[in-house]
């Protein structure tokens, strides 16, 4: 059994996988504390499902897919929110048709041209047919992510936080909501090969509301968040390897099985905690 | 505490025919202008929808003019933002108190705009944010996470905060919403020693009663402003009765209804269902701020 495991270590287009996705997870894991404070899950979403017509139209002009990734997902957003100010509807659902016609579009200029990778590795990522040059490319952008979200953490927590204060104290507030946009993007991009876009809001999300659950604060949080995220991949991998499953799924899967013992457990904010404290008064809490 | 010049030649805050209009063209405040002197608290009150925070966006330079010009102590509002002389104490309702950030982690918000590229706080910086939180007597609640607090701690947290930022020109919205009698004193008392520093607070509120309790100014809005000047000359039953329109309810109590003598004075009493205003039949302006029971009956 111990060999089963560990054979997955040996093998050479595993351990690009593993890398890989750990990767992949550390830089999703970072933005996703920032999706989750602000709301965004949604947009996440949406973004990962409408940067397909880009990621194909890119392919067929042969241009780097993350730009033409970039491009969809800006659009994206961009159109969702003039349509918001411009109608009665609420974002959600403006965001949620802007999205899926996107995807849609995506899908049948998929078979207009003629490119060299299937849809379905697109869709769902082609963890297995990985080489070493996806494993530094992956690399270099959790390296970007990472510094980038650390050394301005405090701007964007602000920027979160209380908007109005953060254009207040003078922060270029567009740059930060942008850039934040922006890094989505090459990380969706990114999560192409690995996971593909459909499962790559598991990572944009799960990790920061693992995170949220078990601390106060921000950035214990992020801590929490990257754990989870790394914990779930090397073990999503090497059990998808032995159950002989598909790899990305079984991530999810694993960071499923994580937040729902977060949900459960965690140890201020889970549901046993904060059933027992209801039971209990609040020691020191006074009126005033 | 820093002491500012409070005779200072220009004003604190100088609108001069203020218009802003939304880019779905909805034109929130026409032709606005007002000005208010250092050391002052000044009360900005009219209904929901009146422009009240739309006023506070321009005067922060956050929604652009479409005529007119706002200054701050002489200079542009956009240039005063950069030097963190204004700051910014939100409604309870407008912030995530599940945020996980602690008490001196909000109040230490105020000291960012002071800081270097990296927000690497110095010295200086923990020691403003701790005597700010003396200041508020929030120092024991400095480890607890935001959403743990009472209501009254909330806005105390906010005010430490625009204490630590050193700002001049404090915009307060609904400083009392959710806020009992007690914790409101308190928040008086505080706002007047601010006020006695040199600095200018600007309070949006609907709370009548406790205008002319704690303000020297009063700006009446209602898409435009109806009147601004010191509070015992603005603050009258007129422009109150022009600031809400039919918002208002008004109760006469007078002759019979009070007492059986053949007195002929009357109570008038102004609601707009938070704590009323009181006018007696004297019109006497210290018989005017007299406590008034924070819900008053007025069925």
């Amino acid at each position: 059994m111990l060999e089963l495991l560990w054979l997955p270590f040996t093998i050479d287009f595993m351990q690009q996988a593993l890398i890989t996705a750990v990767f992949l997870s550390i830089a999703a894991a970072v933005l996703s504390c920032f999706l989750v404070l602000r709301g965004w899950a949604l947009m996440g979403d949406a973004i990962s499902h409408a940067v397909l017509p880009g990621i194909v139209l890119a392919y067929a002009a042969g241009v780097p897919v993350v730009i033409g990734a970039f491009i969809a997902g800006m659009f994206c957003t961009i159109a969702t929110g003039f349509m918001t100010e411009h109608s009665r509807l609420k974002e959600d659902t403006v965001m949620g048709i802007v999205f899926s016609g996107m995807f849609a579009l995506g899908v049948v200029l998929f078979s207009f041209f003629a490119i060299d990778v299937h849809l379905h590795e697109i869709l769902f990522g082609d963890i297995l047919g990985l080489t070493w040059r996806d494993v530094w490319q992956t690399g270099v952008v959790a390296l970007v992510c990472v510094s980038l979200v650390w050394f301005r953490r405090k701007d964007l927590i602000i920027h979160s936080f209380d908007p109005q204060h953060a254009k207040a104290i003078g922060l270029p507030v567009k740059a930060l909501h942008y850039g934040l946009l922006i890094l989505l993007s090459i990380v969706i991009v990114t999560a192409l090969k690995v996971v593909g876009i459909i499962l790559v809001i598991a990572l944009l999300i799960a990790p920061g509301a693992i995170g949220y659950m078990m601390t106060d604060r921000f950035d214990t949080m992020l801590v929490y968040a990257v754990g989870s995220a790394v914990v779930a991949s090397v073990t999503g991998i090497v059990l998808s390897f032995v159950l002989d499953s598909a790899p990305a799924p079984t991530i999810v899967l694993m960071l499923m099985v994580i937040f729902i013992s977060v949900f459960l457990f965690a140890p201020v904010h889970g549901l046993i905690r904060s059933k027992r404290r209801a039971r209990m008064p609040a020691p020191g809490l006074e009126s005033t | 505490m820093a002491e500012f010049d409070k005779d200072q030649n220009p004003a604190g805050i100088e609108a001069s025919n203020v218009t802003v209009t939304y880019r779905n063209g909805h034109t929130a405040i026409r032709d606005a202008s007002f000005s208010i002197p250092n050391a002052t608290i000044c009360a900005l009150v009219g209904v929901n929808g009146s422009g009240k925070s739309t006023l506070f966006k321009a005067i922060m330079g956050f929604v652009p003019l479409a005529s007119g010009t706002v200054e701050i102590l002489g200079k542009p509002a956009g240039r005063a933002l950069k030097r963190n002389t204004v700051a910014y104490v939100p409604q309870n309702e407008d912030v995530d108190w599940d945020f996980p950030v602690l008490v001196e982690d909000v109040v230490m918000m105020g000291r960012f705009g002071h800081m270097g590229f990296l927000r690497r706080p110095s010295k200086t910086d923990h020691g403003h944010v701790e005597s700010a939180l003396k200041r508020v007597d929030m120092l024991d609640y400095r480890h607890r996470q935001i959403g743990q607090l009472s209501g009254g701690q909330k806005k105390r947290v906010f005010l430490a905060r625009a204490l630590a930022q050193e700002s001049r020109i404090i915009l307060l919205d609904e400083p009392f919403g959710g806020v009992d009698v007690k914790t409101e004193e308190s928040i008086i008392s505080l706002m007047r020693s601010m006020r006695d520093e040199g600095r200018v607070m600007l309070v949006s509120t609907h709370n009548l009663g406790s205008v002319p309790q704690f303000c020297d100014h009063v700006v009446l809005i209602n898409q435009t402003v109806l009147a601004d000047g010191p509070a015992d000359v603005v603050f009258t039953r007129e422009n109150l009765e022009q600031a809400f329109g039919g918002v208002l309810r008004f109760h006469v109590l007078g002759g019979q209804d009070l007492h059986d003598d053949d007195d002929a004075r009357e109570v008038t009493v102004i609601t707009d269902d938070e704590r009323p205003f009181v006018l007696y039949g004297e019109n006497d302006p210290a018989a005017r701020s007299e406590k008034v029971p924070d819900k008053a009956d007025h069925s």
